[in-house]
């Protein structure tokens, strides 16, 4: 059974308002519009509004000049989009599985279901019913296969179904060639060559048609596959939708709380009774998002990752009590609910960890999870390796549990420093013009009289990445008198018109 | 009590020692002849050390970094006896806090010794607080084989009661920290060992006399627990730290030649015994 909502994006924003079909708000035209490049573009329009020459595509300057009463909306795709997939899963009432078809469709598998409703023509009347119920402009159809159910949804009569016995070939003949699922230009091209209805094309040679589309694997560029796809000669996989719920405790209180201690109580058990959820479920918690609601009604909510699985309620509760500091409770907070929103699978483990990192020491998920919590995720990462031969890019910092990517070994004869500063820093040196080896530098207002030097070590800018001004480098090892030894470069050469009289830089520290 | 039965044997004179005290540690009458003498390559039972450095050089860094490796390679030959122990491939931190990142860089990934590499997680903490906050952390973590912290200056923060909780930290959980403190005065502090380390010119490379050589640092041990206080001018540049007596005339020229990675006295055995 494939379904189109007519006017998703406009319905949802009338569901929203609260107003009926052409009342209120709705009574006036009106249009939903995003914004882009090119200024306000109509996403969507209502009855009025298309009545008046408005229409989806067209930009909001144009449809102004036709119908200057137009009252304007910010569309939301994501927010409908969200809307689509909970639709996808309460029309799984009608079968055991469910799809999406963007921007403003479903298909549901309704195979061997039908007696159940008591024939495919209740089961269809049913679906139209309780979707206009929710006060959705929707049209459905039932045929054997998605692509023909998705034909007869968009451009075939109401309420059709695909009658067993009859020809698929002659059925769905008259429908114009738009039902093939087709990129625009595509269907452009076909109403240029003359075919304007499925059965234009189902009466020219197969190889003729394999031919003029040989070039196109996609299948919503290729008209045979489509075709093939709606007379069911070629499977078409559907990703079906599944609901995974988080798993969710909460506690109502009936004393609303404003103080912290309780607060830090009900947050432990909470975290005991999550424990305990998870444990059944063989899940451990990646993300836990812990949302208090307020006596006015307001909402307080804290997020906390972790490094690793884990449903230890000693630890979920030391790392939510650095989030909980700075609470404003208001009036008090009357009801708490915890939700793991990113699981994992985690196996059944010991149970006393606190006890254990009292005597073993913590274990590396849990002390990075506490540092995370208080400096922040950003602050702790460790370094990896990034096929780049230009220093400062050839190091990249990662969370410390991830996998590193796979590298080459270094080279072994380059040098390189321990540390290296985050920033270049400028420095002044004499040194033999044009190329030659410096003899002393001035750094952080001290002067190094430079007794040993290695180099140059040339490298070049990477041109396929910056641009054709960028110089190169000559890097120095040097170790001055006292025995210090820093990494220096050159920033071009004299005469590379790149710039004027090069300067230099100090890059790195060696140990 | 086995151990102390051993030691009093050994010398009879010192007075019994009481129970609980660390290991290495005398007291009593004579017991500073009885005190040995630092060098790279011995057991130390130190888990917490200070290395005060200048922040214009990585001298304290790699000094630290050094020291940490002496002390893995120990442990490593202790326990080689034992059978089913892994090569130890614990990662390490190295927490730093704003001013040291500013003053002296962040760690380089290719100029990090080869069995370290892969084993960096780097902390970089806004102040002091928050760094002293992650080297306690790591400190309490069993899954780390060090902890290297840095801080710039004396921060109000590392006061003594901080440097005490560091110490019983790694004392507890036997996670050795070796604190670098940039350009800091030698303030109060429960380190066991202090080091003032600067940078010293490297022995001069075998193919290239030009050029700098393997790191090389004048290193003075102020104050230890179990050890005599020193200097020495220490030297990374083969796989083992070599320590030389500090006051030679001019270093660069007495001290042995690098052999780039060559195998330094052979003796009796094959050289493809290493």
């Amino acid at each position: 059974m494939a379904v189109w909502c007519r006017d998703l994006a406009i319905d949802r924003w009338r569901l929203a308002e609260g107003c009926a079909r052409g009342e209120e708000a709705d009574a006036a035209p009106l249009v939903l519009v995003e914004d882009t490049a090119h200024g306000p573009r109509i996403l969507a329009a209502n009855t009025l509004a298309r009545a008046g020459g408005a229409s989806a595509g067209m930009r909001l300057a144009d449809a102004r000049t036709l119908c200057p009463a137009l009252a304007v909306r910010p569309a939301d795709p994501a927010g409908d989009l969200a809307f689509l997939e909970k639709l996808a899963l309460w029309a799984q009432r009608w079968g055991p599985w469910s799809a999406l078809d963007p921007p403003d469709g479903l298909l549901v598998d309704t195979t061997g279901v039908a007696h159940l409703f008591g024939g495919e023509r209740t089961l269809l009347a049913d679906a139209l019913h309780l979707f206009h119920g929710r006060g959705l402009d929707v049209r459905a159809a039932i045929a054997p296969t998605a692509g023909a159910a998705w034909a007869l949804a968009r451009h075939g009569p109401d309420a059709a179904i695909l009658p067993p016995d009859a020809d698929p070939c002659q059925y769905l003949g008259p429908l114009p060639v738009a039902a093939l699922r087709l990129d625009a230009d595509v269907i452009l091209l076909l109403r240029r060559l003359g075919l304007k209805r499925l059965g234009d094309l189902d009466g020219l040679a197969r190889e003729n048609l394999a031919r003029r589309f040989r070039n196109t694997r996609s299948a919503a560029a290729n008209p045979l596959l489509r075709l093939d796809q709606i007379f069911g000669l070629r499977p078409e996989p559907l990703l079906p939708v599944t609901d995974v719920p988080a798993p969710l405790v909460q506690r109502r209180l009936m004393e609303p709380i404003r103080h912290r201690s309780l607060l830090d109580q009900v947050v432990a058990d909470l975290a005991a009774d999550m424990a305990r959820l998870l444990e059944g479920l063989g899940q451990g918690a990646r993300r836990l998002e812990l949302g208090m609601w307020k006596v006015d009604g307001d909402v307080l909510v804290r997020c906390l990752e972790m490094a690793a699985a884990s449903r230890d309620p000693a630890h979920i509760c030391r790392l939510f009590a650095a989030r909980l500091d700075d609470l404003d409770a208001g009036f008090g907070i009357e009801l708490i609910r915890l939700r793991a929103s990113w699981t994992e699978p985690l196996l059944l483990a010991q149970t006393d960890l606190d006890a254990a990192a009292e005597r073993h020491g913590t274990s590396l998920a849990g002390c990075i999870d506490r540092i995370a919590v208080r400096l922040g995720g950003q602050a702790i990462q460790r370094a990896i390796h990034h096929s780049s031969h230009i220093p400062e890019r050839a190091q990249r910092w990662q969370p410390p549990l991830a996998d590193p990517p796979p590298s080459q070994e270094w080279l072994a004869f380059h040098y390189r420093p321990l540390k290296l500063l985050d920033k270049p820093e400028l420095i002044a040196v004499i040194y033999e013009t044009p190329d030659g080896l410096p003899r002393r530098f001035r750094w952080r207002g001290q002067v190094h009289e430079i007794a040993r030097a290695e180099g140059p070590e040339r490298i070049a800018p990477e041109w396929w990445r910056e641009r054709s001004t960028v110089r190169l480098r000559d890097y120095y090892r040097i170790e001055d008198q006292k025995g210090r030894r820093y990494w220096l470069y050159r920033h071009g050469v004299i005469g590379d018109g790149r710039g004027g009289i090069p300067e230099w830089f100090i890059h790195g520290l060696f140990a | 009590m086995i151990e102390n039965a051993q030691i009093a044997s050994a010398a009879p004179s010192l007075s019994p020692l009481p129970p609980g005290l660390a290991n290495g540690l005398t007291r009593g009458l004579r017991s500073s002849a009885g005190t040995p003498r630092w060098q790279p390559g011995i057991p130390t039972g130190c888990r917490y050390a200070e290395l005060f450095a200048p922040a214009g050089d990585a001298s304290g860094a790699g000094l630290a970094l050094a020291l940490a490796r002496d002390a893995l390679r120990q442990k490593a030959v202790a326990q080689a006896g034992a059978p089913g122990e892994a090569a130890d491939h614990r990662p390490f931190l190295w927490v730093q806090d704003k001013a040291a990142m500013r003053l002296s860089g962040r760690p380089y990934l290719p100029g990090l010794p080869a069995d370290l590499r892969h084993r960096l997680i780097h902390v970089a903490a806004a102040s002091p607080q928050d760094a002293l906050f992650a080297l306690e952390e790591g400190l309490r973590c069993r899954d780390l084989a060090f902890v290297i912290g840095e801080l710039a200056g004396n921060p109000r923060a590392l006061d003594f009661t901080a440097s005490r909780r560091l110490a019983l930290a790694a004392e507890k959980h036997d996670v050795p920290l070796w604190l670098v403190r940039l350009d800091a005065r030698h303030d109060l502090g429960a380190a066991r060992m202090r080091w003032q380390v600067a940078c010293a010119p490297s022995p001069v490379p075998r193919w290239n006399p030009a050029a700098p050589g393997p790191s090389a640092w004048n290193a003075s041990l102020l104050r230890a627990h179990t050890f005599h206080p020193g200097q020495w001018t220490l030297c990374d540049g083969a796989a083992v730290l070599t320590a030389a007596p500090f006051n030679q005339p001019d270093a660069s020229h007495t001290a042995p030649p690098d052999h780039g990675g060559l195998v330094q006295g052979s003796g009796d055995r094959s050289l493809a015994a290493g």
